[in-house]
Formats: structure tokens, sequence, C-alpha cells
């Protein structure tokens, strides 16, 4: 019989994978608007569904569904519970980090489930818009192209981020990018430092 | 093994105290042998299955003029399988890396060896075949008699790591007719941390760890005496329980596997569903995740394994249920159940009452499953 005592999660993270909260069971559930990200093929995928009082723009509930492991449960159940009252404008700006640090903390490797759930919950929140008739108010998260030689956007630095990368060769290993003519070194090394701070809030080594 | 405990000799030492160690290896030595009808001096003890795979694999790849090993001038080329241990593949690309040619031979939907890429692939540059004889994951077994015919007719040297078929199926070295054989006690309930490597007599060898004249000069360090001992004993009651101990693994697995098809929708088992050690369930359930799976189990006192991307620390999922060609999502969903000697009927019953509401709760949470019937 297991103890439990040398779980690789935190306290909180059990609890809310033992008990998720907000989790969507009602089939007839009146969304105003619901994001879907990732897919089962990479082992996460994501539901968000959000209720918005229109007069105030806050969101007044939060409802979703996951495939995915533990720390996708207990994010995604987290994230439920600290969105529930807050302007859409902020939700919209719910970082993994802060999702993380709700949970206590999440093994490194695992940050890209709760970066899942922000994901989610900006797109739910971009339907909403689109379905309260206001388009305009929609901010898409269009990939950008950073190296032109190796076609590597600026997603994929994120990502290589969250999937280990934390110098420029490792970032180049993992992407190839910066490989060829070298032009977009710069900015990609200034990228790295960004997504290196915005997901483990430190500075990466010197390449 | 408790009184070996008490043995302080070193068995490489001639003095009494030396002697009385040796002769509790040699015993042990015996043992083993007998579990895999070798002779005794055919059983060379390493440190652990990983390391009788490393040594095999490394055999023909020594170029140095120092070494005995005379086949070293002879074709080097390694033929292994997609779906071995970690140990086989990576030693394959390591070696690889060094110029050694490497192939890879595929396997069908339930995990058995592509023939007649197997045929493809044993050309004249090939030194070595390493086949797996049951698999870890899936529990597949290969028919190595008829694989180890096929490399000999070429002059192949025939490996087989039998880590997971030790003491669960009778592995018998002579009927195989292989020249390598590995097997790990900590698989047949002897301790962790120590192997055995079976070597055909007369067979070429080059040491992997040099140094020292222990195991007859092929594999230098100071024996472990207690894991020896203790891999002895193990070996001697499996040899005594083997025949009881099958049909009734056997028969636990069949309800188990019964029980799930009956009690839970949306199931697929992988693996042969014949030719599979009696021990072994490997169980995709769609829409359900493979980590999240273990855990609700383990909270429950039950303790399986996932072919699923999110435990293993990597981004991918089981190399083996994808070399099968399960779909991604289906090795995502996946889980292994392992049987042994302490688990009776009471814990198969456990297992039935208790998974099919873990994974109605992980489908109700799921966005990847929709309930066939209302």
């Amino acid at each position: 019989m297991s103890t439990h005592q040398n779980w690789a999660y935190t306290d909180k993270v059990k609890d809310h994978f033992m008990h998720p909260r907000n989790v969507l069971l009602d089939e007839d559930y009146a969304e105003d608007g619901k994001g879907l990200v990732g897919n089962i093929q990479c082992g996460d995928e994501m539901m968000v569904a959000i209720q918005v009082d229109r007069k105030t723009g806050t969101i007044t509930d939060c409802k979703w569904k996951t495939f995915g492991c533990a720390s996708a449960i207990a994010s995604t159940s987290v994230l439920s519970e600290m969105v529930k009252g807050m302007s859409l404008e902020e939700a919209f700006h719910v970082s993994p980090k802060a999702i993380a640090a709700e949970l206590g903390q999440l093994p490194e490797h695992k940050i890209h489930c709760s970066v899942l759930g922000d994901k989610a919950l900006r797109a739910a929140i971009n339907d909403y818009y689109r379905r309260s008739g206001r388009p305009e108010k929609v901010v898409e998260e269009e990939a950008r192209v950073i190296c032109k030689c190796m076609n590597v956007t600026d997603h994929e630095i994120e990502e290589a981020v969250l999937d280990g990368a934390r110098t420029f060769y490792e970032l180049q290993e993992r992407t190839k990018m910066s490989t060829v003519c070298g032009m977009c070194a710069d900015e990609a090394a200034t990228l790295l430092r960004h997504y290196v701070q915005k997901h483990f809030g430190q500075t990466p080594h010197p390449a | 093994m408790t009184e070996a405990i008490h043995v302080f000799g070193n068995p490489s030492s001639m003095h009494a105290f030396g002697r009385e160690a040796r002769a509790l290896v040699e015993n042990a030595r015996a043992n083993v042998a007998g579990l895999i009808n070798a002779l005794p001096e055919e059983v060379i003890f390493v440190g652990s299955g990983s390391e009788g795979n490393n040594t095999v694999l490394s055999i023909l790849s020594c170029p140095s003029e120092h070494c005995t090993c005379d086949r070293r001038r002879g074709p080097n080329g390694i033929v292994t399988t997609r779906i071995e241990h970690p140990c086989i593949l990576e030693t394959s690309k390591c070696l690889k890396g060094r110029g050694i040619p490497v192939v890879l031979v595929g396997v069908d939907g339930l995990g058995k060896v592509q023939m007649d890429e197997l045929d493809n692939a044993l050309n004249d540059g090939v030194g070595i075949l390493s086949v797996m004889m049951a698999n870890n994951e899936i529990g597949t077994i290969q028919d190595i008699k008829a694989i180890a015919a096929r490399a000999h007719a070429k002059g192949i040297l025939v490996h087989t790591d039998a880590v997971q078929a030790t003491g669960k199926i009778p592995v018998d070295v002579r009927d195989l007719d292989v020249d390598f054989l590995t097997v790990s006690a900590h698989k047949i309930y002897g301790p962790k941390g120590i192997g055995a490597l079976y070597v055909r007599r007369g067979t070429t060898f080059c040491p992997l760890v040099r140094g020292g004249h222990q195991e007859r000069g092929r594999r230098a360090g100071t024996e472990n005496t207690l894991g020896i001992v203790g891999f002895g004993k193990a070996a001697e009651l499996r040899t005594r329980d083997l025949a009881e101990e099958m049909p009734r693994l056997r028969a636990l697995r069949e309800a188990l596997r019964q029980g799930i098809e009956e009690r839970i929708p949306d199931v697929h088992f992988n693996g042969h569903p014949i030719d599979c050690v009696p021990n072994t369930l490997n169980v995709s359930f769609d829409g359900a995740e493979g980590e999240s799976i273990l855990l609700y189990l383990d909270l429950e006192g039950i303790a399986v394994s996932t072919g699923s991307a999110c435990a293993s620390g990597s981004l991918d999922p089981s190399h083996v249920l994808l070399a099968t060609g399960l779909p991604v999502e289906r090795a995502h969903g996946s889980i292994r159940m392992s049987l042994g000697r302490d688990n009776s009927e009471a814990d198969v019953d456990y297992v039935l009452d208790t998974l099919p509401g873990i994974i109605r709760r992980i489908r109700d949470m799921s966005t990847a499953y929709r309930r066939r019937t209302p």
C-alpha cells in the first residue's frame, strides 16, 4: 500500500486532483464563451467555458473539462476558482506562473499543462467577445515568424522554453532556429529571456 | 541470504573466509544456471540486466589489439528491434555514433517481430542480433528459437534479453539455442542491483568492466556476494515454483482482463493475447489519460505504470506502444498492470471494484470522451 508521502505534487495539487472543482458535467450548460486548446495526440486537451455578467464585464462562472494528467486537472480546477468574479481584462492576463503559484508549485516539466489552462481561458474570452457582437475586443494570438530561414515562430520559441530550453544553444538545438543566416539571433535571444522570465521567473544562462 | 550477511570473506581470497564466500557464490551460480538450463561456468554475474545488455552489444565493437575477442575483424553490425528496453536502444544509438552499423526491426500490431523485415536486416555486415524474449510493457513473447535459427544460418551471434521472461515462463538456453542471454535478480523476487549474463561456452567475448580476474576475467570487480546469494536463492525458488505459478498467474490475468472488458466500455488490450507473459496486462482506455489513472489508482493502494508521456518526464509516449502502431492518444491512455506471487483473486476483485469508478470519473472530466449510450 502506498503511503502517499512522496507525491511529486504539492498538497494543493493533490487536493484539486482528488476533488476537482467546477468540472462541466451538465451537457446543457449555457456558457457565454467557450475555448478549446491542445489536442489529445500531444497528451493534453483543455476546454474552458465561462458565464459573463454583460453589465459589469465580469466572469460569474467558469466550468471546464480536460484530457490530461494530474497537474492539468489541478491547474484547470484552480484556474476555474481564480477567475470567478474577475473582470474579463484581468482574466485575460492570468499567467501560467500565477496558476502554478496558486497551486504552490508544479514540477518544471509540468508547467505546460497550466499554460494550456490560461490559453483555453483566453480562447473562451475571445469567444465571448465574438458571440456578444464585439469582435474588435478579440485579441488573436497569432504566431509571428522570427527565423525566416528555418520558419520558426515566437510560439515555437515559447514551447521550446517550456520544454526545457534555457540557453541559446539549447534553443537552437530544439528549434534549429538561427542556424543559417543568423539575422534573427538578437531577437531570438530577447524572446528567450522574455519567455524564461515569464514562465520560470529567472534569467537564462549566458549563451 | 541472512546467513550470507555474516560471511565476511572476499570470494576471490584464498583463505578460509574467502573460501566460505566462494562456496556461496558458486552455489548461487549453479542455481541461476539451473533456472536457464546453462552450465555454471556459462553464467557471469553482473551489476544489473542493463549491464549485461550493454556488455553483449559492446563485444563486437571492440577494435583494440589488446583484447582477445577473435571476431573483431569480422562483421560487427547490430540488428535489434524497436521495442527493446532503453539499455539496448541507447547502447545501439551510442555504438551507431561510433560507426557501427545498427538496424532496428519493426513489430506488428501485437508486438511480434516482423520476420520478413528481420530477414532483410540480417545481411553480411551483421555480427550480432539482439531480440528481447518478452516485452516489459506489453508482455509479448517472441519466438526466439525460430529467430535464432535464422541468424545462425547466416553465422550471426544471437542475444536475447530475457529479464522479463525468466521466472515467468520456461527459459532454456539450449532449447532456444542462443549465444547470450540476460537475466536480472529483482525480476524474479531476488535483490535489486544484481544480474547475470549467460555466455555460451566457447563464444567470443570482451568484458565491459576490465582489470580483475573475477568471473573468469569476464567481469572485473569484487563480487557482490550478498546480491549473488540472494539471486541464487530466488533462482532456486523460481525453478521450483514455475510450473505451479504460471497457470495461477495466467488465470488471474485472464480474470482481470475479462472483468475489465465486462465492466468498462471502450477499452483496448495491448500486446499479444496468447503469446504473452502470464503476469502482464496492458490496456488503453479511450478518453482517459494514463498518469491520472495511475495516480487515482495509487491513492486507492493499487500500483500500475503507464505508457503516457505525462508520467515519464519526456513528451513522448511509450516507444513500444507506438512501435505496435497504436494511435498516440491510445498510448497516452494506457496502463500496465503486473501480477505477482503475492497477488490473489481478492486483489483482482479489488481492482475490478475500484477501476471502473476511476475511469468513469476521469471520462466525466475528459474533453476526449463521449459516452456511447446515455
